[in-house]
């Protein structure tokens, strides 16, 4: 194998996974996070809980949007740049993929696109039903994702296959309750859960602290998101680290090297290198050190000054006055936004870096994984790609940030459009329209004021 | 089941969602094509995207699904013809990111840019990547015509392939739009759809075509060799199996709950040509929508097809 495809590859597989996850780790966290607050709404008919369904909800639809996006690329990623996974593992890898499209990702992105679409043209309690759906299956896509790549650093339920036919020449399906129940894959589900709740936790908490620190018109609207982050941050911390805490002692049977060169346990490294080296033959063993351990501090030293954070931030949240007039904690709390993200990333770089040698801990090595492309078709692939995902992450935070900013007035979520004049007209006067131009930047400033207007917003747009 | 019985069952459901993708998604990625000559003005723009955004979500993803289906039922020649087609992949892709970007950049409110009526950002990207996968897609399906699924077809055929499906989806997209529009766009589809068809009929010519076209190059697959073993393909294939009438069923509902034609009485700026607002119900003398880039979505009945 040319050793330069090979690095191409694992580059365009690292950048991408990593630029996919960033969407994915919001898109996780805020959907359950939305969904109760929609279920809240429905229930209390209060007119500031359906504003902060349609103002988390548009931020929601546009990072799951751009998720999607760089998603469908990842999905065709395997088959163009690791075919010889496909190869060896055959329909024991494919088969996860197969189910996660089809049940997970077809009926996600049909219920999406009739959530986003459909507010007023369903019944209060259909529409509620519909985000459920969306954000089910965004975990049972997860799920299955998670089993492709359980197997990946855990392979079980498996047995060597003879013939080479279709069935890939070298693995075969034993038991699919293995693959299904592998620990590697519900532990990895459980600590993401934790880990995506926290970012949207924070992310709300960073949004909300923007606007009361701005004194926002919205102030109870914002009062409300800010507690629900702080709030849930510390559950979801403890989730974290629980799941974390069980992985890492998992690690020893599963994946000793990852471990030994975690802890930096050189003699143990030395022991596991020689004992694979006799078992596999000569070659190198063990992980980078730098990505594995540097993974592992990071994703570690995160969590602690997020939970240094966070714990006084409850005690903080419980008082009015701090919550609307604590500046410097404002700044704080946006300060944070980005961290969990750090940490996501860092997380999944521990993980697959860890890994290496291997693509399949143990049976298949990356270098023989990795298609026969040529180098020039490699690079053309990661340019390609690499910008493109550079792009959609600069426009999805830029988007994310001005939607963001520019409050909760004038959301183009659920709009009516049954009441097309008459729900825009009393309510966003305010503002200037009619003079034909471009409403994004006059909603800024103007938008905020009109809050009041309430339930009766006109129509999505365009 | 036994293995000859489930691997046709794959590879019909192969064909089944990448002919649905491709009736479904190329009436929208038809009409980006074309959206430069239908639609007039960013008013007009609006009013053709709007007219395909609440869709296409829903159906991009029977490309997902086929791709899934290809993975889990045909892996090896997947990861074949993939690897062989990298090179037709990555401009399909990078156009589907890029259509995709533009109407999200829309529906989040976007674009302004040609308040002289020139194209904006977004709407180069829903017409340019629009294109790109039309021509990718039809590259892909001379390599699949040409029975070498390890590498992608070239030379002259190829090209002609290309660009007879691309023109195929810019024709089924004129159909889509000859009905689902109204007013400018609507008038300039119907000249260029068959008159004497009638937009429905146009409209089920070209569904056919594209239905039939991505089957016939895939029946030039391998497939049958190449079908992963019974243990997976067993569980795989009643799985899907089970849950299509279901994905089928939120598809009919999808398609149900948005068949109104978008609609807005006034365009934005006055001096343009009057958006046609023939046959609305809507009492004239509204107030005008709140602001300039809102798209009015409204019952629209009276405008009857053919
Ligand atoms: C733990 C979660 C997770 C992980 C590790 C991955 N994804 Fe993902 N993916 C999601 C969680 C997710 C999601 C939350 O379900 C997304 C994010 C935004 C969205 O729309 O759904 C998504 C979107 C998404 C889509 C678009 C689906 C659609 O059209 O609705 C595809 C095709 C993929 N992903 C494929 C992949 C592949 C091949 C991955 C392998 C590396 C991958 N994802 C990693
Ligand atoms: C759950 C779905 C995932 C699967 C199936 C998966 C699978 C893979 C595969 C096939 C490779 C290339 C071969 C290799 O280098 O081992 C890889 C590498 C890599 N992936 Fe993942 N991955 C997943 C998620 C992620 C995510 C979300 C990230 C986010 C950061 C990530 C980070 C990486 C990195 C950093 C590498 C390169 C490791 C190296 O080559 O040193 N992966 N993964
Ligand atoms: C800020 C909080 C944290 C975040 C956002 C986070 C995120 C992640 C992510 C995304 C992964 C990769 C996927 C996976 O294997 O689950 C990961 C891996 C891991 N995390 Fe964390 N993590 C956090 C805190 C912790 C803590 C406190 C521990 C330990 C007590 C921990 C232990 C682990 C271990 C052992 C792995 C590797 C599992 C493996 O390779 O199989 N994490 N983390």
């Amino acid at each position: 194998m040319d050793p330069q495809t090979l690095d191409l590859a694992r580059w365009q597989f690292a950048l991408t996974a990593a630029g996919h996850f960033l969407f994915v780790s919001l898109t996780l966290g805020l959907a359950p996070v939305l969904a109760c607050v929609q279920t809240w709404a429905v229930f209390s008919g209060a007119e500031v809980h359906g504003r902060m369904v349609r103002f988390w909800g548009l931020l929601y639809v546009v990072n799951y949007a751009v998720g999607i996006v760089t998603g469908i690329v990842m999905e065709f990623q395997f088959g163009m740049a690791w075919s010889g996974l496909g190869h060896y593992a055959g329909g024991l890898f494919g088969a996860s993929l197969a189910m996660e499209t089809v049940v997970a990702f077809f009926v996600e992105s049909t219920f999406l696109g009739l959530w986003i679409f459909g507010w007023n043209r369903f019944g209060k309690w259909v529409h509620l039903g519909l985000l459920w759906v969306v954000t089910l299956t965004a975990y049972v896509s997860a799920y299955w994702i998670l089993v492709t790549n359980g197997f990946l650093n855990n392979p079980v339920g498996y047995r060597s296959s003879s013939d080479g036919a279709g069935g890939g020449g070298g693995i075969e399906l034993d038991s699919s309750w293995a693959v299904l129940t592998n620990p590697s894959t519900l532990l990895a589900f459980f600590h993401i859960f934790g880990g995506a709740l926290l970012t949207a936790a924070v992310f709300m908490a960073g949004v909300s602290a923007y606007h009361l620190f701005k004194r926002s018109p919205a102030h109870e609207l914002f009062r409300k998101s800010l507690r629900i982050g702080v709030y849930l941050a510390v559950p979801a911390l403890f989730l974290t680290a629980a799941l974390g805490g069980v992985q890492l002692a998992s690690l020893a049977g599963v994946q000793p090297v990852k471990l030994a060169v975690f802890q930096g346990q050189e003699s143990e490294v030395a022991r596991l290198q020689a004992e694979s080296a006799a078992q596999f033959g000569a070659g190198d063993y063990v992980p980078s050190t730098a990505l594995t351990r540097g993974g592992a501090i990071v994703m570690l030293l995160v969590f602690a000054l997020l939970l240094h954070v966070c714990l006084p931030g409850a005690v903080l949240a419980a008082f009015s006055k701090a919550v609307h007039r604590f500046r410097a904690w404002h700044v704080v709390l946006m300060a944070l936004v980005p961290l969990p993200y750090v940490a996501m990333t860092a997380g999944w770089v521990f993980r697959e870096a860890g890994r290496q040698p291997w693509v399949i801990q143990g049976l298949l090595k990356t270098e023989d994984a990795v298609s026969q492309l040529s180098a020039g078709q490699m690079r053309t692939s990661l340019a390609v790609f690499g910008t493109l995902f550079a792009l959609l992450l600069v426009l999805n935070w830029w988007l994310l940030l001005r939607t963001a900013a520019r409050g909760p007035g004038d959301p183009l979520l659920g709009r009516d459009e049954r009441e097309p004049d008459g729900g825009g007209g009393d309510g966003h006067g305010g503002h200037g329209h009619g003079d034909g131009l471009g409403h994004g930047d006059g909603r800024g400033a103007g938008a905020a004021g009109g809050t009041g207007a309430g339930g009766q917003l006109p129509v999505w747009s365009l | 089941m036994p293995q000859t019985v489930l691997e046709t069952l794959a590879a019909g459901l192969l064909g089944f969602f990448t002919a649905g993708w491709s009736v479904l998604a190329g009436a929208d990625l038809g009409l980006g094509m074309v959206l430069p000559y239908l639609a007039r003005g960013p008013h007009e723009r609006r009013l053709a995207v709007a007219a395909v955004v609440p869709f296409f979500l829903g159906s991009e993803v029977w490309l997902v699904a086929a791709a899934g289906v290809f993975t889990g039922c045909f892996t090896v020649l997947e990861g074949e013809l993939f690897q062989g087609h990298a090179m037709v992949l990555i401009p399909l892709l990078a156009g589907w990111m890029l259509r995709d970007t533009g109407l999200w950049w829309h529906v989040n409110g976007q674009p302004r840019g040609g308040r002289r009526g020139g194209l904006a950002l977004g709407d180069w990207l829903v017409t340019g990547g629009s294109w790109a996968v039309a021509l990718s897609w039809g590259w892909l399906l001379a390599g699949l015509f040409a029975g070498t699924p390890g590498h992608a077809a070239g030379g002259f055929p190829a090209a002609l392939t290309a660009l007879g499906v691309a023109a195929l989806f810019a024709a089924h997209g004129l159909a889509f739009g000859a009905l689902r529009l109204t007013g400018g766009p609507r008038e300039r589809a119907r000249r260029l759809t068959v008159r004497a068809l009638g937009p429905r009929r146009a409209l089920a010519v070209t569904g056919l075509a594209m239905a039939v076209l991505p089957p016939a190059a895939g029946a030039r697959l391998p497939l049958a060799e190449s079908a992963v073993t019974e243990p997976v393909l067993g569980l795989l294939v009643p799985a899907l199996l089970a849950v299509l009438p279901l994905l089928l069923a939120a598809q009919v509902w999808m398609w149900r709950s948005f068949t109104r034609r978008p609609w807005r009485p006034v365009p934005p700026s006055a001096g343009g040509a009057p958006a046609s607002s023939a046959g609305s119900p809507a009492p004239a003398a509204d107030p005008p929508p709140p602001d300039d880039s809102t798209l009015v979505l409204r019952q629209d009945r009276k405008e009857g097809d053919s």
